[in-house]
């Protein structure tokens, strides 16, 4: 027995001397970690292949562009906003009082060799990290990608957005330039504006009164620990979502709703995951090294007496911004006390409802229709006119408000009268999303009838013949089984029915109230006029039976 | 400076002084002190000149302005505008007015300096105003630009932007941008205050002042101002920062996406 | 047709994963042909792999080959660049470069080496994926996320007996008072908070503005006379004695910054507003009442000032009546007057709070 173990012991140790030293150092992790078992599961898991579902790599890699970048950011980066005397080498502010957070953005600009490109980077980077959030969103949401089982990761990804956005406002306000500081400004005022509370939450976040000396330094806390700690949390969490539920995909050829078709994590999703962190790193670069942004040292110190014209947010705020500017004033004051209406309905009303209800619209269609599986195949927007109206008149209703929160460059740019166009935002607030919805919905039953006609009568070839009697018909061809299959393979929810208002008896059913509105929902989602019905097996055996037909 | 004191001497400078004295009592003497060089300076221009442009003032100004500069429904009075004033207003070709609008736009001057300063010398003598400025006053040299920049953004950036590409103001009025412009014109602008602008005399911004902020607007916004970033995309700030981003940002990303993605091609089959 | 499915509350847990086209649940073997007569949609299974150019042509994988190390060199030769721009160039080094302008030689060369530095590996590596490496489609089963109905059974047979064994349901003192010491606990962190700043009070209701206080010009620093703001003309002014750089200066001057205009008296139009000012000088808070901008694109042909920020327009004619823009309330006007010396001062403080209006305003 001995000598047999200690066979087997020199066998397995002469092999371990000939294994590779990558295996050697993996053996030695293994037995501390594990790894094999979690490679086990995930070196060959599969992706699908789409350039939509790389958006979401875009947001990222571009936080993890922002990470890196800012922390090289806060070595130079003073936050305080105590005031000293400008010395530096940008000769139109020598000798100019302002905060060292203010002086020390300008140090970073002009003396520190690279400082100008590391924050070029970063600004740009966060710009584009939102704008790909939002477009991943957008693809989440016109392809259902939200439905079961990923209800949880939609609220996370819209976490990350709202988070997002104020990161952002937490960064570009640190250098305290003349438009950051307007913006805090902005902000101290909508805080004041908050019913009862508002003048205390405002003296504790700004440690006293505008501007104060704290503000910076706490948001400096905020932007480089709080925030991006929480959003690196979720964004883990996001992604290993993602990893653990598999990936969703279009509808094709193997395609099911029980698989997922792709190529393996390693080798050819990690090169092509891989090199595109490399790709969207250097896209910034080069924007970085060839477009300004945020130049503070032509905007000035933040004075609170002093402001300049075209005072904007970053572009994810613009939203906020818009619903401000289009508000009409209006202050109700009783027993002496102040109603600020005119920043409590844009900031506390209207954009938190629509915030709270982007969150809750996973949940929200799957109470109207009820389906409780899981999904894996994506829908194709068409096929769900209702969602994709209402996606679209969301977005629409979004860049309505963003040029209401650009109005005085459209007017500068377009010679065109500011009044104008705030009137113009404030009718298209109400009406452009109607229109979109209603322009949406009809643009998608229309292909929706297309694909029908496609499918029964095959695709249009283009070729006139003519036929033995004189007639010339054009040639239609059949689609091939997998053009079938992706347009009429899915299914169609049919609406939800109240039932009789009177049972067997004769006696009068009585109907819950939520579930008449979840019935009237269902109607407009999937009833007529929302959906035109797919052909039926049997209508495309009919026409395709007798041969000869055109 | 040498010639100014020996236009001092012109015969018609007595008149003008005393004018001017008879006008201005009190203390409205000190805010209407540059005046005193407008005058000496008008001066010069010999009567001939005032003649000459009071006939050019009744062919193409007076519809609106009146005889005399007093004014109509139409144009304001002219009388104690300054030869500044004509001097921007024609100069920059805001005047003669091509249409009524919100606001007079600058455009290709119609007359000649020659005939500018004509038609400066006959408002001028309608009753005193600020002068035209001398080179020494508005050329950049020896300019303190960080006070010009401080001034600039406390005086000027509320509506002209932080460097000077302009902004909206109400019902279709504007601040125009001020890249390009000469210099003498900004000089002008900020004596006279043209159109819906406020004047900023030299007992609010005083002339070494304004030197100082027309040579920080030099040197932030001109052709040869320095954008070390790099394209500065209009200078306005985060709208059109956040339009790059999203048109030539995000279009670069996902242009990039969608060839990561795409299909590489299949070789044919023989 | 169960391809037209209705509402699905009913669907039991082992229909979780809906065969889309294929109601009998068949499984599409990898390149099998489905059977139109059973389905005419149905799936028709993977197609079979289609082979690259560079799978059948050595050369052109050469070619392949060649062009990702081509790009991996170029970010190495970029790097290099990179190193020394940085060397190279001062900071401060400005060129014409057509037609960005007159940008930083530091900025754009760092920029564009890094740039070209990371596009090589990631154009190399996606370019080697995407030529080179095996590119068959493969299938991977997908699981249902819910765990199966056993080992539900379990956990929850095991959580109940966790349950069992702490006693938390039956000791129902331990759990009251375990609840009641958590809920308490957090309040520590929330007295914490208080002294994150001083308590209101009326902090917001006082300037730096009282009777007898100077108006200093902001551009100058010296003392304003009336005879200084002409018709037309635009000043801004302070309180005497507050100065730039000095402690407090921001806290202050967020407050009392002063706009000061002067109107024909013929021409405004509000008999207080025309009481408080000297000889048609008006002096209003330069601090929107809105959110608090440093409201002052004034237009003095019509007497309207603009805030940049969310175009709330006034007009200091009528005494600063809001005409348009979300602002609820005009601006705050400072009673002011001429000093023994001739200077212009402030007869008190402003009547009413500056700035955006807030609870306890009134």
């Amino acid at each position: 027995m001995s000598i047999s173990t200690s066979n087997r012991t020199e066998a397995e140790t002469s092999d371990r001397r000939k294994a590779p030293a990558g295996e050697r150092v993996a053996d030695w992790a293994d037995g501390r970690l594990s790894i094999y078992g979690a490679a086990k599961a995930t070196m060959r898991k599969i992706f699908p292949d789409h350039w939509s579902f790389m958006l979401g790599e875009v947001a990222l890699y571009s936080f993890i562009v922002i990470i890196l970048t800012g922390v090289y950011l806060t070595m130079f980066f003073t936050p305080s906003m105590a005031e000293v005397e400008y010395h530096g080498s940008y000769v139109p502010m020598q000798g100019v009082v302002m905060s060292e957070a203010y002086a020390s953005t300008l140090d970073i600009s002009f003396d520190v060799r690279g400082g100008l490109l590391i924050r070029q980077i970063h600004h740009w980077g966060a710009l584009i990290f939102l704008a790909a959030m939002f477009v991943h969103m957008m693809r989440v949401f016109f392809t259902g990608a939200f439905r079961k089982p990923r209800e949880l990761n939609w609220v996370f990804g819209f976490t990350l957005l709202v988070l997002g956005m104020f990161t952002g406002l937490t960064g570009y306000s640190l250098p305290d330039d003349l438009l950051s500081g307007t913006g805090l400004r902005f902000l101290h005022g909508a805080i004041l504006a908050t019913p009862v509370i508002g003048t205390y939450l405002a003296m504790f976040l700004f440690g006293g009164e505008f501007p104060g000396t704290e503000i910076i330094p706490r948001f400096f806390a905020f932007h480089i620990l709080l925030l991006p700690g929480i959003m690196l949390a979720l964004v883990v969490t996001h992604v290993t979502l993602v990893f653990y539920q598999k990936h969703t995909q279009f509808a094709g050829a193997g395609k099911t709703n029980k698989n997922v078709v792709g190529t393996p994590l390693l080798p050819v999703y990690t090169a092509k995951a891989g090199g595109f962190f490399f790709l969207v790193f250097g896209v910034i670069s080069v924007i970085a090294a060839t477009f300004t942004i945020n130049p503070v040292w032509t905007i000035g110190p933040y004075r609170p007496d002093q402001v300049s014209t075209n005072a904007q947010p970053d572009w994810y705020l613009g939203f906020p911004e818009g619903l401000v500017r289009i508000m009409p004033g209006w202050e109700i004051n009783v027993l002496g006390h102040t109603l600020v209406m005119d920043l409590i309905i844009p900031l506390m009303v209207v954009f938190p409802v629509v915030l709270g209800a982007i969150a809750a619209y996973p949940f929200i269609e799957s109470w109207v229709t009820g389906d409780k599986r899981e999904h894996h195949i994506l829908d194709r927007p068409r096929n769900v006119p209702t969602r994709t109206a209402f996606g679209m008149a969301w977005v629409s209703w979004y860049f309505v408000l963003l040029i209401g929160g650009g109005n005085d460059l459209w007017a500068t740019y377009l010679h065109l009268s500011i009044n104008s166009i705030t009137w113009f935002v404030r009718i298209g607030f109400f009406v452009v999303p109607i229109l979109t919805f209603i322009v949406t919905k009809r643009i998608c039953l229309g292909l929706q009838r297309a694909d029908r006609e496609k499918v029964l009568h095959g695709r249009e070839s283009g070729i006139i013949k003519r036929l033995p009697h004189g007639e010339f018909v054009e040639v239609h061809e059949p689609l091939s089984q997998e053009e079938l299959h992706v347009l009429a393979g899915h299914e169609q929810y049919q609406p939800l029915e109240i039932g009789p208002e009177t049972d067997e008896h004769g006696v009068v059913r009585k109907v819950n109230p939520v579930e008449r509105v979840r019935v009237s929902l269902s109607k407009g989602y999937y009833g007529e006029g929302g959906q035109i019905p797919k052909p039926t097996a049997e209508e495309y055996r009919e026409l395709t039976s007798g041969h000869g037909h055109h | 400076m040498k010639k100014l004191s020996a236009r001092r001497r012109h015969p018609l400078a007595a008149l003008v002084v005393l004018l001017f004295a008879l006008a201005a009592t009190g203390g409205l003497y000190t805010a209407f002190a540059p005046a005193d060089e407008a005058k000496a300076n008008q001066a010069s221009s010999s009567s001939l000149a005032i003649k000459e442009g009071k006939e050019l003032y009744a062919v193409g100004c007076a519809s609106c302005h009146g005889t005399g500069g007093k004014g109509t429904t139409d144009g304001p009075s002219l009388v104690g505008v300054g030869a500044a004033a004509v001097d921007f207003q024609v100069g920059t070709g805001r005047m003669p007015a091509a249409q009524p609008g919100a606001q007079a736009p600058k455009k290709k001057p119609k007359y000649t300096q020659a005939e500018t300063d004509q038609l400066a010398a006959y408002v001028a003598s309608l009753g005193p105003g600020p002068s035209v400025p001398t080179k020494d006053q508005y050329s950049p040299n020896g300019a303190d630009l960080a006070n010009g920049g401080e001034l600039f953004r406390t005086n000027c950036a509320q509506c002209h932007n932080f460097t000077g590409e302009g902004g909206a103001l109400t019902e279709g009025k504007y601040a125009p941008d001020l890249g390009g412009v000469d210099e003498k014109h900004i000089y002008e602008a900020m004596q006279t205050g043209p159109q819906a602008m406020p004047s900023f005399p030299d007992t609010l911004v005083t002339a070494k002042d304004k030197k100082d902020i027309v040579a920080y607007l030099k040197t932030v916004n001109s052709d040869e101002a320095h954008t070390p970033g790099g394209y500065k995309l209009g200078g306005t700030g985060p709208v059109s920062e956040g339009l790059f981003a999203w048109v030539f940002g995000l279009g670069a990303m996902i242009a990039t996406a969608v060839w990561v993605a795409a299909r590489s091609t299949k070789a044919k089959k023989s | 047709m169960s391809s037209e499915t209705g509402p699905h509350e009913d669907v039991p847990d082992d229909h979780n994963l809906p065969e889309q086209g294929h109601p009998q649940g068949r499984e599409p073997g990898e390149g099998s042909v489905s059977l139109p007569e059973q389905d005419p949609f149905a799936n028709p299974g993977l197609p079979a792999h289609q082979h690259r150019v560079q799978d059948v042509d050595e050369a052109a994988a050469k070619r392949s080959e060649r062009t990702v190390a081509m790009l991996f060199t170029l970010s190495m030769l970029a790097t290099v660049g990179f190193i020394a721009s940085f060397v190279a160039f001062p900071a401060d080094k400005i060129v014409y470069i057509w037609p960005a302008g007159h940008i930083s030689a530091l900025n754009f060369s760092l920029g564009m080496t890094l740039g070209i530095a990371l596009l090589g590996i990631g154009a190399g590596a996606v370019h080697w994926a995407r030529t080179l490496m095996t590119d068959t489609e493969l299938i991977q089963e997908r699981h249902s996320i819910s765990a199966e109905p056993e080992v539900r059974a379990q956990v929850i047979e095991e959580f109940k007996q966790g349950a069992t064994e702490s006693q938390f349901g039956r000791r129902r003192l331990v759990r009251n008072t375990l609840y009641g010491a958590m809920a308490l606990l957090p309040l520590s962190g929330v007295v914490l908070l208080r002294d994150l700043g001083p308590l209101p009070e009326d902090k917001l209701r006082k300037t730096a503005w009282k009777k007898g206080k100077v108006l200093v010009n902001e551009n100058t620093g010296l003392k304003l006379k009336p005879e200084d703001i002409t018709v037309g003309s635009l000043a801004f002014a302070k309180p005497e004695g507050l100065d730039h750089g000095e402690h407090g200066w921001a806290n202050e001057i967020a407050k009392a910054a002063l706009m000061l205009v002067r109107i024909e008296p013929a021409d405004i139009k509000d008999k207080q507003s025309l009481d408080w000012s000297h000889e048609g000088i008006l002096a209003y808070s330069k601090i929107c009442t809105h959110i608090g901008c440093a409201v002052s694109l004034y237009e003095q042909q019509t007497h309207h000032v603009l805030c940049p920020c969310h175009q709330s327009t006034f007009d200091l004619a009528d005494g600063a009546r809001v005409l348009f823009g979300p602002a609820g309330h005009p601006l705050p006007q400072l009673k002011i007057s001429v000093n023994k010396d001739g200077f212009l001062e402030a007869q008190g403080d402003f009547a009413e709070p500056v700035g955006p209006a807030f609870w306890e305003r009134g």
